[in-house]
């Protein structure tokens, strides 16, 4: 599936580059605020959610580079066929990867409000989960940066596993409640993580719908055998 | 006409006989020799009517030789050859039996550099309409006038009519050479890099002008200009040395072309 061929204007060829660049980048950075906003509510690093907090704003930096470059690639550059679909869906990519950096700044944001978390049994899934979401990020923008359509296709199927999490987590939340009912702050909190970390995934099958496209030229949804969802 | 009616066949080697749109034009099987050289090799395909195909392709690949064929430009020489079919109204034109001055007349065509006659405008425009058609000097000027306010050049020219064609500006006589072909009206119109030696607010005109006349006219453009092809066409054939790779919706062509060539070509990834 990977563009083997060079443009004729080595120069394109490298603006497409340091495109596929910064999308990884911006992965790289909203793969670890998952992962280090996630450790912070775990072991209630209040100093290392700040940081969470504070290191967003390099995401947010990266997207609006993201989108300079690809106008800029757009406009100089005319692209055609293949690279405008890549030049397309790293735009929109950017997009999202964005959006996957707010949901870790909010995983963060909690962190202080979450005192007596550490009681909450539920807590101890949330990891998982989030380990399983971010490794659906870091699989779909490799398959973003190889061009493998079915690379991407694989992660769309790991989603179940991410929804599967969350539907335990809040009926174990809620059970929680029920039972301690001077917990429901707290344990609400933790449910709106679930329901972030459950997000992170959806948006990772959406990057992947915006990988296959951009490397087949066909939607998911008409690839040939079944599709994921 | 809808693009359902005016039928769109591709690509296939096969092509079953159908019944086209007035001004449609049926190639079938059509090869082309310039001496040995062989120059178009097989070609099938149906240009559909009252709409803009684009050709595009590498220098070389056969695309200018395509619209010489459709008009029979060609027989000024010798070692010049087509065989093949190229339907037009159910006839055959390439059978010597169709007449030459018929086949002028229904397929006119614009070239790179403008090409306007050394006299006036008007006699510019006027001279194939006298002599295919006997007009009263009224008739004359009324048709004369219609086809420069068809090539959107009325307005500009009106006031100096018996001006050489000579002064005019590049675009202008460009514009006046569409008046010129439409004037005896043609069913199709082929243009050959019609823009490639204008400035891009001429361009811009002329490329509205497609526009416009593909509602009354069949109309191929040969380009290098990928951007022009994909602005103004609504299908795009790719050729390359001589064979046509790959015809479609011009949308599919340049954002999700089927065939390797073509993607390689029009990504910029070529040779």
């Amino acid at each position: 599936m990977q563009q083997t061929r060079e443009h004729t204007l080595k120069a394109f060829d490298q603006d497409l580059e340091r495109l596929r660049a910064l999308i990884s980048q911006m992965g790289g950075l909203a793969e670890h605020a998952i992962g280090e906003a996630m450790r912070c509510l775990v072991e209630r690093d209040l100093d290392g959610a700040e940081g969470v907090i504070k290191d967003d704003k390099k995401l947010d930096a990266l997207e609006v580079e993201t989108e300079r470059r690809a106008v800029q690639l757009i406009a100089l550059r005319a692209p055609m066929a293949e690279d405008l679909r890549d030049v397309v869906a790293a735009l929109k990519i950017s997009g999202v990867v964005e959006r996957i950096g707010d949901y870790a700044k909010n995983i963060a944001k909690r962190v202080p409000l979450l005192e007596n978390a550490g009681k909450i049994e539920p807590l101890s899934l949330l990891p998982e989960m989030a380990r399983i979401a971010t490794g659906m990020v870091h699989d779909v923008l490799d398959a973003f940066i190889e061009r493998d359509a079915e690379a991407a296709y694989r992660v769309c199927q790991r989603d179940d596993a991410v929804d599967d999490f969350y539907d335990s987590i809040f009926r174990a939340l809620l059970t929680h409640m029920m039972e301690n009912p001077q917990s429901i702050g707290q344990a609400t909190h933790l449910l709106f993580v679930a329901k972030n970390l459950e997000r992170v995934g959806d948006h990772a099958t959406n990057i992947a719908e915006m990988v296959y496209y951009a490397a087949t030229g066909q939607h998911m949804t008409d690839r040939p055998g079944k599709s994921p969802k | 006409m809808n693009d359902a009616a005016t039928l769109v066949r591709i690509e296939t080697k096969e092509t079953p006989d159908l019944p086209a749109a007035p001004g449609a034009i049926l190639m079938r099987n059509l090869n082309f020799h310039y001496g040995k050289v062989h120059a178009l090799k097989d070609v099938t395909m149906t240009v559909p009517a009252n709409a803009v195909t684009a050709i595009i392709g590498p220098s070389g690949c056969g695309k200018s030789t395509l619209l010489r064929t459709i008009n029979r430009i060609y027989e000024l020489y010798p070692e010049q050859q087509a065989t093949g079919e190229i339907i037009i109204d159910d006839r055959n034109v390439l059978d010597r039996r169709y007449p030459l001055a018929d086949l002028r007349r229904l397929v006119g065509m614009v070239f790179q550099k403008p090409t306007p006659f050394p006299s006036s405008i008007r006699a510019n425009v006027a001279f194939a309409l006298s002599y295919y058609e006997r007009l009263s000097k009224s008739e004359l000027n009324d048709r004369v006038e219609d086809a420069l306010r068809q090539a959107a050049l009325w307005d500009e020219v009106k006031d100096k009519l018996n001006h050489s064609a000579l002064s005019l500006s590049g675009g202008q006589q460009q514009r006046l050479c569409i008046a010129r072909a439409i004037a005896v009206k043609p069913e199709i119109l082929l243009l050959d890099e019609a823009t490639s030696a204008l400035d891009p607010i001429s361009t811009a005109k002329i490329e509205e002008l497609i526009h416009e006349l593909s509602e009354r006219f069949t109309i191929m453009i040969v380009t290098h200009n990928m951007q022009q092809a994909a602005r103004v066409s609504r299908r795009t054939a790719f050729f390359h040395l001589g064979e046509l790779i790959e015809f479609g919706k011009t949308s599919d062509i340049f954002t999700n072309p089927r065939e390797q060539r073509t993607k390689d070509y029009i990504t910029g990834r070529f040779g």
